[in-house]
């Protein structure tokens, strides 16, 4: 049976991470020690990108951060400067974050799916607020921090192989013989 | 010859990227054009002349892979150059792009000195 290895989660994370930051951002950024967490992401203010991965494998990838980097990435990303209305988190910030998210989370994807077979990608979806949660219904998240320019990032990715079979169907298979016993002879 | 390029991507900051990273590549650029997915895509192609469409992959409404397809099997478009600009590095997708007919495959995150070569690869 084929199993997630934590370690080459966290090494391609840090690896796909620092290849778009030095060649589409040409920013430095510091890798922190990995952790995990429970599957809900606790209540964060700022941004996060969240991408869906689906197939034999299921579970998503998250790139979070606070206003003032995602920011910071946009202006570095596309070499001019952050729009300057309200706190400056507009459309262009998100689809910017998205975009990071995407190619980080995808190249991680790329690494993975060389141990455990083909696994589908959706596309980004991103979320600006304060003192909201995400939360995934599959395993804890692999979180590899980061920081940059006085700011810190965090990087999440968590993948799951449902148990075989299905679990919809497998629920259905026991729930129809107990209804029928249920009812006296 | 200055060539007229169309960019395919749903990611606004992406085209941009891309438009900036094609200067520095030092392409004979002529127009650049932009759509947002596949769709988009065939929509301008109707009235438009281009050299060369860069499309992503992972797309709303039709993805690139469609697009690469529906341009290969059109009388008109079919000696149109497609590369494909995209995360997806898995051999499967890059397999169904080279049997579709793209000319090229560029991973993001790409650099200037990729694009100069693709174009080199394609146009001379």
């Amino acid at each position: 049976m084929k199993t997630l290895d934590h370690g080459r989660v966290t090494d391609s994370i840090r690896s796909a991470t620092r290849d778009v930051f030095s060649l589409m951002m040409g920013l430095e950024i510091q890798a922190e020690a990995p952790y995990e967490e429970a599957n809900s992401t606790g209540n964060v203010d700022g941004v996060v990108a969240l991408i869906g991965l689906a197939g034999q494998w299921t579970g998503g990838g998250i790139l979070q951060c606070d206003a003032g980097l995602a920011r910071k990435f946009y202006s570095s990303l596309l070499a001019t400067e952050c729009p300057a209305d309200s706190d400056g988190v507009t459309e262009e910030v998100l689809d910017a974050v998205a975009e990071i998210a995407n190619m980080i989370i995808g190249n991680v994807k790329n690494e993975i799916e060389r141990d455990l077979g083909p696994i589908g990608m959706g596309i980004p979806s991103v979320v600006y607020g304060r003192n909201f949660t995400t939360r995934n219904a599959g395993s804890n998240w692999i979180v590899s921090p980061f920081s940059c320019d006085g700011g810190r990032m965090l990087v999440k990715f968590c993948l799951t192989q449902p148990a075989s079979g299905g679990g919809s169907a497998e629920l259905l298979g026991r729930e129809f013989p107990r209804t029928k016993h249920a009812a006296p002879a | 010859m200055l060539l007229d390029v169309l960019i395919v991507d749903d990611s606004a900051a992406i085209r941009k990227i891309l438009q900036r990273v094609l200067r520095q590549a030092e392409v004979p650029l002529g127009q650049i054009y932009e759509a947002g997915d596949g769709l988009e895509a065939l929509k301008a192609l109707d009235t438009l002349r281009v050299d060369m469409v860069l499309a992503d992959i992972n797309m709303p409404n039709m993805d690139g892979l469609q697009l690469l397809e529906r341009i290969k099997s059109s009388d008109k478009w079919k000696h149109l150059p497609v590369v494909m600009v995209t995360t997806e590095g898995g051999e499967s997708k890059v397999m169904s792009a080279a049997k579709l007919g793209a000319v090229g495959y560029v991973r993001k995150p790409f650099s200037a000195e990729q694009f100069r070569q693709t174009f080199e690869s394609v146009f001379t």
